[in-house]
């Protein structure tokens, strides 16, 4: 790509030592944490009290970032990459690991978005998990959760990215198998971790190579002598780093644990599956942008990892019938979005923050949403047992609305405003590069219509379906409203599914904000088609999607259980596009044969020799025992025997010589 | 002198204390040939120590016939204690401690 040239080592801003409120950052990591440790310490002695602390250090870490965020903003846009120096944490002759945090348009953004919508989601949960008798533990694994992933953000090197990535990791282990009684969930617990434990090897190999050629682990220096690097080292250091972004951010070929994800409480999915952990890969290769602004082969990778990914999502979401499980395929296919996004470099970077916030809001909308339906109809989830339940719960029927209308990019709501630009941005990349990651995003564009209009014509509209049945339980269903603590943040996050896509793009004011951080948004003008005809041709897209919903599933009957045959392409979709047979057979099944020779050649060569042994002597000496008969006779001969043949050797040694 | 015939009457009679205690059962006689190997023993001992104008070797017979004299009372009193609760002096019969 000539952009190659332009870009140089200049990227990287001056890094001023933090001052002023700026020097109190930490104290966005401590609230959280702090209510995290008062809660596990405190034991069932904060049952009564311990989810209100639990809401009150995420709004408060809100407040605080907004203090930041202002105090950023009150600077001069030349000195906001700020530098909080807090102590020396890993001291060890080469390596010297501060521990510190990175104050920047970017981590700010990042920390408005997990204490915004995390705090969202806290009061949500005071109303969903009010039925479990566990529902401190749940509060502090969500504390821990946030802090966890406000230190990812806010760490300044990617050793403390990588203990806030870890913590991250942990915290959704633990609510994936928050239902720990059901099977289901501790399997994909464990599916979970192991598979982000894939990515988090790729991370943790580019941080030892990048210590191994820089010394060093801190963000300033590493991206300030990044361009010293060979191109090779580059390329491997960037390929390691999509690696750990494909685990965590569920991105082909690491994608099947997400949707299995699906299986904690609703809340942890609209916040830790949706919202922000997920996010996290985008935020790696953005925050990465000096060492992906120097090797374009990286970058056309990670575009391709995310043209692969939002088609595989979009493709899979339109065939399950799992309301949970459509909308995690469509966070896959959304983070696509931000991956194709971020790998675009400089003319992308931006654009995926953007596209970042803003799902961030209307998905954790329809998550909300989609709990708020699954609390009224006994944790039911599968929306063919679903329909018409728009006139029994209108407000999240409303809100759920603006979230689908976000998201399928109706024009002027937040989706349309985040997802456009990239769709826009990958086909002026030009040449067959632009045509093929162009047409995917648009078709995915085209798909996600036709999916989520399905998903809320099958729950909110048509017959009442769930009239005929019966839940687990042989009752009947007795869907009703969610109480104030779930609607409020429904309504919030609904408001910023309008609203948010406008006031960010508007002038370019994010794009803006974030120069000093991921260097200025540029626009290419060599795509094949005018912008105006690929918003055009995407609202076309959506369109004909949605049209296609309504004729398939609006106009005809919805069959309680699902058909049986069906066509092959609905039948590679219901199994997940063959991801999980894929990883079964390219991974799993290898490993097992690996073990399988293992253990044979364990018990047939290292055991079966000492086991050979032992048998060979305890054989030899169970004969040999039959020598003691018993007879004094028989020793006395063998005495004889004995002392004959030694006097005749001692004779024959005599007489010989 | 020449020892010759008194070594083969040493060597028959060790042979036949010898064959004695591999073929009879009886204790009692087993105990006798054990003697008789002794003594046949003391015989080499005492033609030697003539040969060699020596008294270490009838001085070794003696300390052999003090040993048999106390064999003589510890066998005897293992062959009596036997017969008493085995009512028989067979050897063979005396086989429990084996394998």
């Amino acid at each position: 790509m000539p952009t190659d040239l332009m870009l140089g080592p200049a990227s990287e801003p001056s890094v001023f030592a933090a001052s002023g409120v700026a020097s109190s950052a930490w104290l966005l990591l401590a609230l959280p944490a702090f209510g995290a440790l008062v809660l596990f310490i405190g034991g069932r002695r904060t049952d009564g009290w311990g989810h209100l602390l639990g809401c009150a250090t995420i709004v408060a870490a809100f407040v605080w970032g907004l203090v930041e965020f202002f105090h950023s903003t009150s600077l001069p846009a030349g000195q906001r990459v700020q530098n909080l120096h807090l102590f020396s944490w890993i001291p060890v002759n080469a390596l010297q690991v501060d521990f510190g945090l990175r104050l920047d348009p970017l981590s700010l953004t990042f920390v408005l978005l997990i204490t915004g919508v995390g705090g969202l989601i806290h009061i949500y949960s005071i109303g969903y998990m009010s039925h479990d008798r566990d529902r401190r533990r749940f509060f502090a694994y969500l504390n821990l959760f946030v802090a966890s992933m406000l230190l990812l953000v806010l760490g300044n090197g990617f050793v403390t990215l990588y203990l806030g990535w870890e913590g991250v990791g942990l915290a959704s282990y633990l609510l994936i198998g928050w239902y720990s009684d059901r099977p289901s969930a501790a399997t994909a617990a464990k599916k979970a971790f192991l598979m982000n434990r894939v990515g988090d090897v790729g991370l943790a190999l580019a941080i030892f190579i990048l210590f191994a050629k820089l010394h060093t682990t801190q963000y300033t220096e590493v991206f300030a002598r990044a361009h010293t690097l060979s191109p090779g080292t580059l390329t491997a250091i960037a390929l390691l780093l999509l690696l750990g972004a494909c685990g965590k951010s569920g991105q082909f070929p690491l994608q099947s644990w997400l949707p299995d994800a699906m299986e904690g409480p609703t809340p942890v999915s609209a916040l830790i599956h949706a919202a922000t952990m997920v996010t996290a890969g985008v935020y790696l290769v953005a925050r990465s942008n000096p060492i992906y602004d120097l090797t374009s082969s990286g970058r056309l990778l990670v575009v391709i990892i995310g043209a692969i990914t939002l088609l595989l999502g979009a493709i899979v979401g339109c065939a399950y019938d799992d309301i949970k499980k459509v909308l995690a395929y469509s966070t896959v296919s959304q983070i696509g979005y931000m991956m194709l996004a971020v790998g675009l470099g400089p003319f992308g970077y931006a654009l995926a923050i953007v596209h970042l916030l803003s799902h961030g809001f209307f998905k954790a909308g329809l998550f909300l949403g989609a709990g708020s339906v699954m609390h009224a109809m006994d944790d039911e989830t599968d929306m063919r047992r679903f329909g018409g339940l728009f006139k029994r719960m209108p407000i999240t029927a409303v809100t759920f609305g603006f979230g689908y209308l976000a998201i399928i990019g109706f024009p002027f709501l937040s989706g349309f405003y985040s997802k456009d630009p990239i769709i826009e941005a990958a086909f002026q990349q030009g040449g067959w590069r632009g045509w093929v990651f162009g047409l995917a995003a648009a078709i995915a564009a085209g798909l996600t219509a036709f999916y989520m209009t399905r998903l809320v014509i099958m729950t909110f509209f048509g017959p009442a379906r769930w009239q005929e049945l019966k839940n687990t339980d042989g009752n009947d269903y007795h869907p009703h409203e969610a109480p104030a603590t779930m609607t409020i943040p429904m309504i919030i996050l609904a408001i910023g599914s309008v609203g948010i896509g406008a006031y960010l793009t508007i002038g370019n004011r994010l794009a803006n904000w974030l120069t000093p951080s991921l260097g200025a948004l540029q626009k290419a003008d060599n795509g094949p088609l005018p912008s105006i005809v690929v918003t055009i041709g995407t609202l076309v897209l959506a369109a004909i999607g949605v049209l296609v919903a309504i004729l398939v599933v609006g106009r005809r009957a919805v069959p309680v259980t699902r058909p049986e045959p069906v066509a092959w392409p609905v039948r590679a979709a219901r199994a997940d596009l063959y991801g999980n047979a894929l990883n079964e057979t390219l991974v799993a099944r290898p490993g097992q044969w690996l073990t399988g020779a293992l253990v044979f050649s364990d018990r047939m060569g290292v055991d079966g020799m000492v086991n050979g042994i032992a048998a060979l002597f305890g054989g030899s000496s169970g004969r040999l025992r039959r020598l003691q008969t018993g007879f004094v006779r028989s020793y006395a001969l063998s005495m004889l025997g004995g002392s004959i043949l030694l006097i005749a050797a001692l004779l024959l040694v005599r007489f010989s010589g | 002198m020449t020892p010759t015939y008194y070594l083969l009457l040493s060597a028959l009679l060790f042979a036949i204390g010898a064959v004695g205690v591999l073929v009879r059962r009886n204790a009692i006689v087993v105990f006798m040939c054990i003697e008789l190997m002794l003594n046949s023993v003391n015989l080499t001992l005492v033609t030697f120590a003539r040969v060699n104008g020596s008294l270490s070797g009838q001085v070794m017979a003696f300390f052999v016939m003090v040993v048999a004299a106390a064999e003589v009372v510890v066998g005897l009193a293992i062959i009596m204690s036997i017969f008493r609760t085995r009512r028989s002096a067979s050897i063979d019969d005396t086989n429990l401690l084996k394998y």
